[in-house]
């Protein structure tokens, strides 16, 4: 069993060094983006023209299971990492897929409470509550749809190519992004969710 | 099939038609020429697809040259509506005034001053660190040509359909779907959006640079000036830019899926538009002077000979700065009503904000006592900048006093304010810069004769047509108006901020020969192109114009000044051996996604469903099979380095 990181030639380490420092500043700028958002949500959630609160409208357990889907694929892409810096592609692939699946289910669920929501006429041009819900909401969905893709691209990838020093670093990337989501997730079931019952 | 495009959307009357044809034949103009000379492969080959940061920075330079053009059309335009508008009238129909105030005010922030700050530290930055490129070239490619599809965007649309009539940040209700029901808007927030993202990427991509590629013994206190300044504002950048994504973003809900964000009603809330959209304005204004600033600190060390006065306190006010600026926003409308202890505090804070700035002022003028001052064109600008920013800075504090700014909030006052703060600390910033650097990219200076002439063309230009604002604004006069009563005796101050702009015209008429001039007697001005100025940092010590790997070999420094430094005590900057240099192959992908932005930006401005369904998927696919690439690098052999460097030393 060797460790990946060590075995990486001076160039690539440099050039992962680079690429991780300047995620993080992307991730940075995202998280500006939900910053913006959950300050528009946190003016807004009162703004319920007449219309449905927060309390009436969503169901603790249903997004407890959205949560804990979330977390757990987040478990599985961190042992995805692991085996892909112990130069194992097929665990990699494994853990990986195990994550897409998982994904889309969260996505799957979002999307039927979404539709839920349009269907009894509680669509995001209701209210301005609503407008911020679906936004903050939708946008975190949106990434989390992304990242999908992204996450199956570089299946294609790895099975193909293997575990290039390009490939691992991608996937480096990729699961940074994947906590990044997670941590907008537990923000948005405490405020988003949360709140209103407590 | 093609939304809301007919041809109506063309046929605007004969002022838009006279725009329309000038636009629609200088651009059949040019790719007519490239035809006729064969330059098309060039063009891809050396320019278009290329990822060399000094060649992206030179095309934004250019590019944003092309839009001060239409910019400064636009402002003559208003200066001519309001000179005859006494008592109604005018040549200008109230709507078209309306496009015009908010185009003017687009192009330049997002058109002009964005892209020539941009392009200055694409060309600059790596050079002074001692770097081969930037962090990520591609992502610098991509950066560029979405903000060249922001700015088509822009122009189109003055071809097709009409632009916002909203001002330049698109308050809401007024840029609600139910006030703004035409395409005009949706110009805005498209172009807006498109190249704002570029600037979010160009932000990131600047700050790894210099934390990841400063070249060994570049200790973060020792960087030049300019790299501290860039520093700053990319960090506001990468801070306030996401905000105006998040914004625009929200608006574009509004408009396209009826959604309550900002609007009148629906449990809508304007006045946080208002508030998001400082949120990043205000940084924006940084984002914008602090690269200036780092030019002139270059330029008062270089023209006084001697060194920076108070390098530390200067990196300490820049980072005071870049702090402060985010908690200064609300003075743009003391007069929402949100109390006086919120006033207040913000009052407070924007008194406070001048503090690191006059320690720059200080800084630069200690810099030029006792010194040998040389004036050259950079100097002049500098002088300038120095006299009027004051000016503009104390008119600027007066402002943040909240009861003062009831009576001047939206009045012509705050237009020559922050004229006087833009034009004279960006845009002279921005004249210094490409005078100072001509050499080092184009190998040969700029006519410092015709270079004086632009100058005090610009400034007493500038002063003819401001200060009769700042007079204006006092008596009463707001800002946006298309005509006023004559009986208020304002027209003879609007013909004199007339004649003021025909004044400035004759500076950029000056400039526009310093560039003919320069290129026509290039053969006087090559021969000491590499260290025109006795200059102090990196970017002098390499070859003019600057060979396509910065560095053949990659300097060691051990002081501020590393160059100024080698020069005195005889050492070699760059000793050892050649190496390999391993460079960027060049990518027209950059072109491709940015393309695939711009149809899907033009297709949801006219709600083309299909094309922009077709655009996004392009853009993934186009994305996915960037990341399929490989072979993206090339080698150098450190024996062909050194062929090419022993060629540039002879």
């Amino acid at each position: 069993m060797t460790d990946r990181s060590l075995a990486l030639t001076h160039e690539a380490y440099a050039t992962q060094d680079v690429t991780v420092f300047g995620f993080w500043l992307y991730l940075m700028s995202d998280c500006l983006i939900f910053a913006s958002l959950f300050a528009t949500y946190a003016v807004l959630h009162t703004n319920t023209f007449g219309g449905p609160d927060a309390r009436s409208l969503f169901s603790l357990p249903y997004v407890l299971a959205e949560t804990l889907i979330l977390l757990t694929s987040s478990f599985t892409a961190g042992l995805g990492i692991l085996a892909a810096r112990r130069d194992r592609a097929r665990e990699t692939i494994a853990w990986f897929a195990v994550t897409l699946l998982l994904s889309l289910s969260f996505l799957g669920l979002e999307i039927h409470e979404f539709a839920g929501l349009v269907a009894a006429g509680n669509g995001p041009s209701r209210s301005g509550f609503l407008s911020a819900y679906f936004t903050l909401v939708g946008t975190h969905g949106l990434h989390v749809a992304l990242g999908s893709l992204w996450m199956l691209v570089l299946l294609v990838q790895v099975a193909f190519r293997g575990l290039s020093d390009t490939n691992v670093r991608r996937l480096t990337l990729l699961a940074l992004f994947w906590h990044f989501l997670d941590i907008i997730w537990v923000l948005i079931f405490t405020i988003v969710y949360l709140f209103p019952f407590i | 099939m093609f939304g809301r495009l007919t041809i109506a959307a063309v046929e605007q009357g004969p002022i838009v038609l006279g725009a329309q044809i000038f636009i629609v034949i200088g651009t059949l103009a040019v790719l007519g020429a490239l035809t006729y000379f064969r330059k098309w492969s060039w063009l891809w080959n050396e320019w278009l697809t290329s990822l060399d940061a000094k060649k992206i920075g030179v095309m934004y330079i250019v590019v944003a040259l092309v839009m001060l053009v239409r910019g400064g059309i636009d402002a003559i335009m208003m200066r001519l509506q309001q000179a005859l508008a006494a008592g109604g009238g005018g040549y200008l129909p109230p709507q078209h005034f309306q496009q015009v105030f908010t185009g003017h005010g687009v192009i330049m922030i997002f058109f002009v001053a964005m892209p020539l700050m941009l392009g200055l530290i694409n060309v600059v930055l790596p050079l002074q660190i001692g770097a081969r490129d930037v962090a990520f070239p591609f992502l610098n490619s991509l950066s560029f040509w979405l903000f060249v599809s922001g700015a088509a965007l822009m122009m189109l649309s003055l071809v097709v359909g009409e632009f916002s009539t909203a001002g330049w940040l698109a308050y809401p209700p007024l840029s609600e779907l139910r006030y703004s029901p035409g395409v005009g808007v949706d110009y805005y927030i498209w172009a807006v959006q498109i190249a704002g993202i570029g600037s979010l990427l160009s932000g990131i991509n600047f700050i790894t640079t210099i934390f990841k590629k400063r070249c060994p013994g570049m200790t973060l206190m020792r960087m030049p000036i300019f790299v501290w300044t860039v520093l700053g504002s990319m960090l506001l950048v990468v801070f306030a830019f996401p905000v105006l994504t998040a914004t625009l973003g929200m608006l574009t809900l509004d408009r396209y899926l009826g959604m309550h964000f900002f609007t009148a009603g629906g449990g809508g809330n304007m006045m946080m538009y208002v508030n998001l959209i400082w949120t990043w304005g205000h940084p924006e204004v940084y984002v914008l002077v602090l690269p200036a600033f780092g030019v002139f600190s270059e330029v008062v060390a270089v023209f006084s000979q001697k060194r920076l006065f108070g390098y530390p306190s200067m990196v300490l006010a820049t980072m005071a700065i870049t702090v402060f600026s985010f908690i200064v926003w609300l003075h743009h409308f003391f007069t929402m009503g949100a109390g006086a202890d919120v006033n207040a505090f913000f009052g407070i804070m924007t008194m406070i904000i001048a503090i690191p700035t006059g320690v720059k002022i200080f800084n630069w003028i200690f810099t030029m006592y006792r010194g040998r001052i040389l004036f050259t064109t950079p100097m002049l600008w500098f002088l300038g900048f120095v006299a009027l920013f004051t000016i503009g800075g104390m008119a600027g504090v007066l402002m943040a006093v909240p009861p003062a700014d009831f009576e001047l909030h939206n009045s012509l006052f705050l237009v020559a304010h922050f004229h006087t703060m833009i034009v004279s600390g960006v845009l002279f910033g921005d004249f210094a810069a490409i005078t100072y650097w001509m050499p080092k990219i184009f190998g040969f200076r700029l006519d410092e004769k015709w270079g004086a002439r632009a100058f005090w063309g610009w400034t007493v230009g500038f002063m003819v047509a401001f200060i009769p604002l700042y007079v204006l604004g006092l008596m009463g006069a707001t800002r946006r108006l298309d005509h006023y009563p004559a009986g208020l005796g304002w027209q003879p101050l609007f013909i004199m901020a007339g004649i003021g702009v025909c004044i400035i015209v004759l500076g950029f008429v000056s400039q526009l020969m310093q560039i003919f001039v320069s290129i026509r007697d290039r053969a006087r001005t090559t021969a000491d192109a590499a260290d025109p100025w006795n200059g102090r940092t990196l970017e002098w010590s390499v070859p003019s114009p600057a060979p396509f790997y910065n560095f053949a070999k990659t300097p060691k420094i051990s002081s501020r000044d590393a160059y100024w430094e080698a020069k005195r005590t005889g050492e070699s900057l760059a000793p050892g051996a050649y190496e390999d240099i391993v460079l960027p192959k060049n990518t027209p992908m950059g072109i491709y996604l940015a393309g695939t932005a711009f149809f899907f930006g033009f297709a949801v401005i006219w709600h083309i469903w299909w094309l922009a369904a077709l655009a996004a998927l392009a853009f993934l696919v186009f994305l996915v099979m960037r990341s399929l690439m490989e072979d993206t690098e090339y080698v150098i052999p450190a024996a062909r380095v050194a062929a090419l460097d022993a060629a540039h030393s002879a």
